[in-house]
């Protein structure tokens, strides 16, 4: 379980954070909306302990992110998947040895046919040809990059998945292939998940339950019904027209495999 | 860095790879401006002392000066240009496309995959391009000697010899080994510690070549008033 519990941050004179109470239960999608810039990847950077809150506790089964040595904080990473929101691909390696790099168990790590088995399977499981391997970050398309990244984030075959903003600067087509394989990853590996997101549709789509981080506050927690439910102001005026839209696409889209 | 060192199997190989990328990658550059920096130091030197003084002389003069000064500073900043650059752009480029990010959050040290292998590899090859640079220094201001100012072959190595102590090597040596600690610890953690995009990395990568070269700088007067002036030498 991912729990956070009262974490405020501050960047200089800049509230990002501010008392934040937020828990993803074992096996739920978890999708945090809000608008660009309100801290989302900040909230989503402490669950993995990239940051460190200035107060509050943040913890992953049960154990304080924050106050983890070293050693532990790795060993604790190994169970989490990350998907950085460019992709964060190590450009001086080929997509092989990135999905590879993903790999957190040592001892598998070092051995060679288990990893060329698994970075195809990976890239099965993202729906990319296998002829991709080969190919360099900067030789990939945006959408491609995306899905190579969150093969990465998969290899290690992680208990967590926190997606940072996947669908951002797709075409609407791309978007939805992403979250047809954000919504498929999660039924085919069980996979705990967060999904940071400005994509409303998106959310509705993926998501168990939806939060909404508003002026560095969780306004509103719930799931799709209840969001579409709420009559807070700052959730409407998020929502918008965009919410309605969303429902619709969501129940059309269940169940479907893209 | 405690626990970056267990991790051997990861460091060890990168290293190597970083030594041939920086190593061979530098020698052409460190060489010409070895070779240069002795043709003119031998050609400065016949202009000041001849009629003056024995030829043998200039021998002793451009073999000390190389081997002193001119060797290790100069390979020194040029490296601080070619190599804290390099290091301080890779790094700080990582830094802002979140790559250090990911690999963090892979569970992997960047210590043991980045920053590890680049401060051996310097450390290591940085020391040997600097011997390389005087021994370049040393056969070109020969050879300009023995052209422009006529001093015969014998006359040059008695003058050689004759200033010469074996200590001048060792001196050069740990003064390329200090260079060689500015040159890659100053950008790595310059680059590693990048804000702000491109223009961050552009800041860090001048950032880290113009305080290496200072640092270089302040080095070579601390190190010779310690090891030269100071032991009497």
């Amino acid at each position: 379980m991912i729990e956070l519990k009262d974490v405020s941050k501050r960047f200089v004179d800049h509230v990002v954070l501010d008392h934040i109470d937020f828990t993803v239960a074992d096996g739920q999608t978890v999708a945090l909306l809000g608008p660009s810039g309100v801290g989302k990847s900040v909230l989503l950077k402490h669950i993995i302990g990239l940051i460190k809150p200035d107060s509050g506790v943040v913890s992953v089964d049960g154990l304080h992110v924050a106050s983890l040595k070293r050693k532990d904080l790795s060993h604790l990473r190994t169970r989490i998947g990350y998907v950085f929101q460019n992709g964060a691909l190590f450009d001086s390696m080929d997509v092989q040895e990135n999905i590879r790099l993903g790999i957190t168990n040592e001892e598998l790590y070092e051995d060679v046919t288990y990893c060329e088995a698994r970075v195809k399977e990976c890239l099965r499981l993202v729906n990319l040809q296998q002829e991709v391997a080969l190919k360099f970050p900067s030789e990939l398309s945006g959408g491609m990059r995306k899905r190579v990244g969150i093969a990465r984030a998969i290899a290690g075959k992680p208990k967590y998945l926190l997606y940072d903003e996947p669908t951002s600067g797709l075409d609407p087509v791309n978007s939805d292939v992403i979250d047809g394989l954000v919504e498929r990853l999660q039924d085919e590996l069980g996979v705990t998940s967060v999904v940071v997101t400005h994509d409303v549709r998106g959310a509705f789509r993926v998501a168990d339950r939806i939060a909404l981080l508003w002026q560095a506050k969780i306004r509103a927690v719930g799931t799709p019904e209840e969001i579409v439910a709420s009559k807070d102001s700052a959730v409407q005026q998020f929502l918008e027209r965009d919410l309605e839209m969303a429902l619709i696409q969501s129940e059309s889209t269940d169940g479907s495999d893209v | 860095m405690a626990r970056a060192l267990t991790e051997w199997r990861i460091w060890v190989p990168r290293t190597f790879e970083q030594a041939v990328l920086v190593g061979y990658g530098s020698l052409f550059i460190v060489l010409l401006i070895a070779g240069f920096a002795g043709a003119v130091t031998s050609l400065q030197t016949g202009y000041q002392f001849s009629g003056q003084f024995p030829k043998y002389i200039a021998g002793g003069v451009i073999t000390e000066s190389v081997i002193l000064e001119l060797g290790p500073v100069l390979t020194g900043l040029i490296l601080a240009g070619r190599i804290g650059a390099r290091y301080a752009a890779e790094l700080g480029t990582m830094r802002v496309t979140e790559q250090i990010d990911a690999l963090e959050s892979l569970g992997r040290s960047p210590m043991s995959h980045l920053l590890l292998p680049r401060c051996l590899a310097g450390i290591m090859v940085i020391p040997a391009l600097v011997m390389f640079a005087n021994f370049t220094g040393f056969g070109v201001g020969w050879y300009a000697a023995k052209s422009s100012l006529g001093i015969s072959n014998a006359d040059f190595i008695y003058g050689a010899r004759f200033f010469f102590r074996s200590f001048d090597l060792w001196y050069s040596v740990i003064k390329s080994f200090f260079f060689a600690c500015a040159v890659v610890l100053i950008p790595c953690y310059i680059g590693y510690n990048t804000q702000q995009g491109a223009e961050g990395v552009g800041r860090a990568t001048t950032d880290a070549v113009v305080s290496a070269s200072i640092a270089i700088l302040m080095l070579d007067v601390l190190l010779t008033q310690i090891l030269l002036t100071g032991s009497g030498q």
